[in-house]
């Protein structure tokens, strides 16, 4: 427990007493409706209608507002240490509260590698320093992330990583995979994996499909992700290892997840809000900002995500936030890097999926809630009494348009500049204390 | 009419009206071509830049005859040679050059796309002298015009397309070109060469040679890159050129007064034999002149000539 528990700043924790009144309480599973949350010494403390406000409690008026725990993201690249100019720990987690996400996973590909124990210390500090979401890292499955030799991943847990992954560079041998599945099962660790073939991938930048044929450039088709979803599922199978499938894309693995699941097969996944909302036709221009890994796929790709959303093949929503720097995507399309921001903007798309009928309002809550926090264990994500006292507050009327210059990361990268969305984070508590606005 | 672009990236989205005025154009570019002084002064005082990416002899010599046959100043930019190999990105290359008052940038470059995106940054016109696997619009410009000089009209016209079509900014531009002018397409290669979904191009596909040549009025072969060989896309030379190479028996599957065209260079006895491509069918050498004149055209217009 001890060392899931909120890497902020000690003094934080000993927050204030705060009373948020008035508000709509979405606590999936649990209250969907008018409530009061209590807040003292950064735990909950009491929901429920009609709570007093004693004296030196501060109030925070939620009428007409959403009050929701604090949305975890399972996919974030912060990409320190190595890649300050692209993104800090300090930045990403400033956009992190500014989108309503209070606890985030970070993955390991950074420079170096967080494949020791000094890089996730490292990582934990500057956490600490920032004093503004909860940051877990996650460790790498291999070392340096060259799918070869297994990482420490005792060493890895012990200071803090809460799962292990190559994200980025998938595990290509099926032999390391399996062990990595099989060793983490020691310390209950999921294993994450960016599920590509990078045989069938390479040279590859956009979904191949029609229009990578109108447009001339590689394609990677969707049977890179689905060899390697059909690969996992197998070995998660085989080794009886908690196996989590990052970003899905394509149709083949949300049959095959859905599928596996009902086998009774120890498996999670996310999906990313660009894979339910953009199809690759968002490529032609050569638009850099639409291009990345796993690439915008068809239609009925995209349908099926959502499926796979509505039936719970899909546990997460998850953002896959990949800052780059403006010139790096002001590039030949090739050239370019693969990766969008995503935590700025990630509640407000993913509400796209209520509009359309796809989601109740619930269903999209737990999805970043209480469905991530419960597929890596972590102890987030609810409103529960006892539980760490963060909190997203909403406006769900609020009409706003994506403007990237106005962003709290370093990366302006994404394909939704000049979307309109509707519903707003307006607060975002972590263990009791205001970090955003 | 005249033109209202500024750049030339594509035959994609261009409109048969558009078409048809780089091709008359052309056609009265070309005359100069042959006369005794070649050269007219529309473009005195204008600037050209041949900002090439890669390595081509024909296509970068055929952009400078036809600018300086326009009285332009040319320059011709080699990359591979200077800033590249000190890092310098496509874009700040580009912008050095347009410093330096250039009025058009023709780009050839490795990636798709690359000239859309100094389009849209640079005040030059842009002439996309071939992007990577996408689009080599005036290649397909002056494939149009050679076939109109022989065949007349377009539409009802078959031809067949042969080889590696996914790799290809020929096939594509002149699949763009010839289907928007009412012309029968056919692609012919192995799957390894077909990209996905290629009929939805509104071509018919064909595996085997002698399937996808009966009754056509053209053929237009496209270079095979050699390096491309093993387990990539085709086992060996000799079998693809068993399965793919244009032999003078193949020929007579087509129509009798078929043509043969090729955009160079050409690999003799590999997808072209050597007698085809010697042969009076052949209209390799026609496309090679017609292409200044059509160069002259794309230049022109751009230009804002009318």
């Amino acid at each position: 427990m001890s060392r899931r528990s909120p890497h902020v700043r000690p003094e934080l924790v000993e927050g204030p007493t705060v009373l948020i009144r008035h508000g709509r309480v979405i606590d999936p599973g649990r209250i969907n409706g008018p409530a009061d949350v209590l807040i003292e010494h950064g735990k909950i403390t009491a929901v429920g209608a009609g709570l007093k406000a004693s004296d030196g409690v501060a109030v925070i008026d939620a009428d007409g507002k959403w009050v929701l725990p604090g949305f975890v993201d399972l996919h974030v690249h912060f990409r320190e240490p190595g890649f300050e100019y692209k993104e800090t720990i300090a930045t990403g987690a400033a956009a992190a509260v500014a989108g309503g996400f209070t606890s985030v996973c970070c993955m390991p590909n950074t420079q170096p590698v967080n494949d020791n124990q000094s890089v996730t210390e490292f990582i934990l500090e500057k956490a600490t320093a920032a004093g503004l979401a909860h940051v877990f890292p996650i460790g790498a499955i291999t070392k340096g992330s060259e799918g070869k030799a297994l990482a420490e991943f005792g060493d890895l847990k012990q200071a803090g990583c809460v799962a292990v992954s190559d994200d980025g560079k998938p595990v290509m041998n099926a032999m390391v995979m399996r062990r990595a599945l099989e060793y983490a099962r020691i310390f209950d660790l999921p294993v994450v994996d960016h599920c590509e073939c990078t045989h069938l991938s390479e040279g590859g930048g956009m979904h191949e499909g029609q229009v990578a044929t109108e447009m001339g450039l590689h394609g990677i088709p969707s049977a890179s992700e689905d060899v390697m979803v059909a690969r996992n599922l197998a070995l998660a199978e085989l080794t009886g290892g908690r196996l989590h499938l990052a970003h899905l894309s394509t149709a083949g693995s949300v049959r095959m997840v859905r599928e596996a699941k009902a086998r009774g097969i120890n498996v999670t996944a996310e999906a990313c809000p660009h894979h339910f909302l953009l199809t690759e036709e968002a490529v032609r221009e050569f638009n850099t900002h639409a291009k990345m890994n796993p690439p915008l796929r068809s239609r009925t790709d995209v349908e099926a995500i959502k499926a796979g959303l509505k039936d719970g093949t899909i546990d997460v929503i998850a953002t896959d936030h990949a800052p780059h720097a403006a010139f790096e995507k002001e590039r030949e399309f090739d050239s370019a890097p693969f990766g969008i921001v995503g935590l700025e903007t990630a509640w407000g798309l993913a509400l796209v999926l209520v509009e359309e009928g796809v989601l109740t309002v619930e269903q999209v809550v737990a999805a970043l809630t209480v469905q991530p926090a419960r597929a890596f264990g972590l102890a987030k994500g609810t409103l529960a009494v006892g539980a760490d006292a963060d909190v997203t507050i909403v406006d769900p009327d609020a009409h706003w348009v994506v403007a990237p210059e106005q962003f709290k990361s370093k990366g302006r990268n994404t394909p939704f500049a000049g979307w309109k969305l509707k519903g707003r984070v307006v607060s975002t508590l972590v263990g009791g204390r205001v970090v955003y606005p | 009419m005249s033109l209202k672009r500024k750049d030339l990236l594509g035959i994609q989205d261009l409109s048969v009206e558009e078409i048809t005025l780089f091709l008359d154009t052309a056609e009265s570019f070309k005359e100069v071509s042959v006369r005794d002084i070649k050269k007219v002064p529309a473009l005195r005082g204008k600037t050209v830049v041949n900002l090439f990416f890669e390595p081509s002899t024909r296509t970068r010599t055929s952009f400078e005859l036809a600018a300086k046959r326009l009285s332009a100043d040319v320059i011709n930019f080699a990359v591979s040679a200077s800033s590249v190999s000190k890092g310098e990105t496509l874009l700040d290359t580009a912008r050095n050059i347009e410093a330096m008052q250039a009025d058009f940038i023709v780009l050839r470059h490795p990636m798709a796309g690359a000239p859309n995106i100094l389009a849209k940054l640079l005040r030059a016109s842009v002439v996309n002298a071939g992007d990577g696997g996408h689009e080599h619009p005036t290649q397909a410009l002056l494939d149009l015009y050679t076939l109109r000089e022989k065949k007349r009209a377009f539409k009802g016209l078959r031809l067949a397309i042969v080889g590696d079509i996914a790799h290809s900014r020929v096939a594509r531009s002149n699949i763009y070109a010839l289907t928007k002018m009412g012309a029968e397409v056919r692609v012919v290669g192995p799957p390894t060469m077909l990209p996905l979904e290629v009929e939805r191009l509104g071509v018919k596909a064909f595996y085997h040679l002698d399937d996808g040549l009966r009754g056509v009025d053209v053929i237009m072969m496209l270079r095979l890159q050699l390096e491309r060989q093993g387990i990539a896309l085709f086992p060996s030379i000799r079998e693809y050129s068993k399965l793919y190479c244009l032999t003078p028996e193949r020929m007579k599957l087509a129509a009798p007064d078929a043509l043969v065209m090729h955009p160079g260079p050409i690999n003799r006895g590999v997808e072209i034999a050597p007698e085809v491509a010697d042969s009076l069918s052949s209209v390799i050498l026609d496309q090679v002149t017609n292409g200044v004149a059509v160069r002259m055209a794309v230049l022109y217009l751009l230009s804002g000539g009318k």
